[in-house]
């Protein structure tokens, strides 16, 4: 009369070890989402400091005397609107550093105006200044995009959805600007 | 005199300030004195004589949309080339805080030189303040001068000092006798618009939703619209009778712009905002059109508190139908203001307006020498010294 006990023990053992299976891969979504989260959060603030950095040494640019008065101005106003943005309102912060990146490239679309400013060692300075802000604008954006489509795919998965893994986290978007240097300005950080 | 003027707008694009600069220019040079304007524009664009191109305009993002400007180190050396060659006795800028011919010209000169600013919508003092470089290059204005009261407000609050007030001028003569275009005017009264179609500030929708009662109460009243902008799309969310009502002339020429003045029997500005002074209320007085205008600042002062002109309250289409339909009604009442408007716009006339012009130039010519060549030597060379 051992074999009912048996089959009950084995049962058991089998759901035992289902709900441990099931709870090892709850517990590994979740800190898998979790990981993801942070990093996006990193990623973000990243791009976000990046930024700042560009549109203050654009600022800097602009005040410094060494462009015409006009080139000046376009670049301080873009700059300004870029600095003073609401960074919770993505779409606004999408269109004003897209208009900071064309307000560039129109500044500097005349190849003198980065060979004026290369005459002398502040000038040197601030367009080096301007060009690693620049690319690591782009390199940052590109980080936090990758980020974005890695959380998506976790987040679309059928435990994360179903038992709502990821809380009242918002679906993660990606950032789209416009961040592509001017080409007199491109690469300078190298030099 | 020998008068330079600089207009930042690309000369091709129409545009406020530059008609303002070439009726100007016009009304000087038929005084006598001689005249040259330095405008954006391509080499090749066909140009009155006294246009000297300054180059093409580049469209890029500025103060919310994109502007058409010269900069960078070519615009900079053909404004100081303007200005070797031109020997002016003093030089008139429009608009200098627009990052543009003006304020490069600014840089480039020394001597007396007068400033008109047109626009209620100056950047921040923040976006100034990043750039003491070109206060610098403001300080040098000899004159400012405002078109209107809240051009000058937001001067005087964006950076300081003061202004005199020289409204836009208009030439009330041609207004006043241009004529009507029986074909245009409806069978129970005509009332006009014109303005973009699909600029909501300039308030054809509110115009529209006012013409359902209005058409329901004057069946055969025409509504004429004269302006850019997708005629179709306009009209999308009015009713067939108010569609049927409403005539779209598309871009009107200035000769057409004034005969439309001179058909209607209303002139409607339904306008929410934005308006820093309002020439088309000044053109439709000048050519006798009662005008009914919402009750915008700048509005209200063009139309003597509502003294030569009918205020509703902006962005209300009941009341405009009500006080629409009112004028409509009372022939005698439109005509007073139709009499009264004639004469209050003669102080906008540009006889006026370029004199008292005139006597900014005079007074600022007394205080600076010759317009010549500032030192903008590239810092470099001033740093050697």
């Amino acid at each position: 009369m051992t074999s009912p006990n048996i089959s009950v023990v084995v049962v058991v053992a089998a759901v035992l070890a289902g709900v441990m299976v099931l709870g090892w891969y709850l517990t590994f979504s979740a800190t898998r989402l979790d990981r993801l989260h942070a990093r996006l959060e990193g990623a973000r603030s990243a791009l976000d400091a990046q930024l700042v950095r560009r549109a203050s040494v654009a600022l800097q640019i602009a005040g410094s005397g060494r462009l015409d008065p006009a080139t000046s101005l376009l670049l301080a106003d873009a700059a300004h609107e870029a600095r003073e943005v609401d960074g919770s309102d993505q779409t606004s912060r999408e269109v004003t550093e897209s208009n900071l990146t064309g307000a560039l490239q129109a500044a500097f679309a005349e190849p003198s105006v980065a060979g004026d400013l290369r005459q002398d060692p502040v000038g040197r300075e601030l367009l080096h200044e301007l060009s690693a802000a620049g690319l690591r604008v782009q390199l940052a954006r590109r980080f936090l995009n990758d980020v974005v489509r890695a959380a998506r795919v976790v987040r679309r998965k059928r435990v994360v959805r179903y038992l709502r893994l990821a809380g009242h986290a918002e679906w993660p978007a990606t950032f789209e600007m416009s961040d592509t240097p001017p080409d007199t300005v491109a690469g300078a950080a190298f030099i | 005199m020998k008068v330079g003027i600089v207009c930042p707008y690309s000369w091709d694009v129409p545009g406020g300030v530059q008609f303002h600069v070439r009726d100007l220019t016009e009304v000087l040079m038929a005084r006598g004195h001689e005249v040259s304007v330095l405008a954006p524009a391509d080499d090749d664009t066909p140009l009155p004589p006294y246009v000297v191109p300054a180059g093409r305009a580049v469209p890029v993002p500025y103060n919310g949309s994109v502007a058409r400007v010269n900069f960078g180190p070519l615009s900079a050396a053909r404004v100081r080339r303007w200005l070797r060659e031109g020997e002016f006795d003093v030089l008139h800028i429009h608009e200098p805080a627009t990052p543009s011919l003006s304020i490069l010209a600014c840089w480039a000169a020394t001597g007396a030189i007068v400033a008109t600013f047109h626009t209620a919508n100056l950047r921040s003092r923040a976006m100034l303040a990043a750039a003491p470089f070109l206060e610098s290059a403001l300080e040098k204005i000899g004159a400012r001068v405002a078109v209107s009261e809240d051009a000058r407000r937001t001067l005087v609050e964006h950076m300081g000092g003061d202004a005199v007030l020289i409204p836009n001028g208009v030439f009330v003569d041609r207004f006043a006798a241009a004529d009507p275009e029986p074909v245009w005017r409806g069978t129970n009264g005509t009332v006009g618009f014109i303005g973009r179609l699909d600029e909501e500030r300039k308030g054809l929708p509110t115009l529209l939703a006012a013409m359902e009662a209005v058409v329901a109460a004057r069946p055969g009243i025409r509504l004429l619209v004269a302006g850019r902008g997708d005629a179709e799309e306009a009209v999308d969310d009015v009713s067939p009778a108010v569609r049927d009502a409403v005539t779209f002339l598309g871009v009107v020429s200035e000769a057409d712009k004034a005969r439309l003045l001179r058909t209607v029997d209303v002139y409607v500005a339904p306008n929410l905002g934005g308006e820093s002074f309002g020439i088309i209320l000044v053109e439709a007085m000048s050519a006798g059109a009662p005008v009914l205008a919402s009750d915008l600042d700048a509005f209200g002062r063009v139309l003597d508190g509502g003294r030569v002109g009918v205020l509703f309250p902006a962005g209300d289409p009941d009341a405009l139908a009500t006080s629409l339909l009112d004028l409509l009604d009372d022939e005698a009442r439109r005509r007073k203001l139709c009499a009264d408007g004639r004469e209050w716009v003669r102080r906008f006339d540009w006889s006026v307006v370029a004199g008292d012009l005139i006597a900014v130039y005079e007074t600022v010519r007394a205080g600076a020498g010759a317009v010549g060549e500032a030192d903008v030597r590239p810092w470099r060379d001033r740093l050697r010294r």
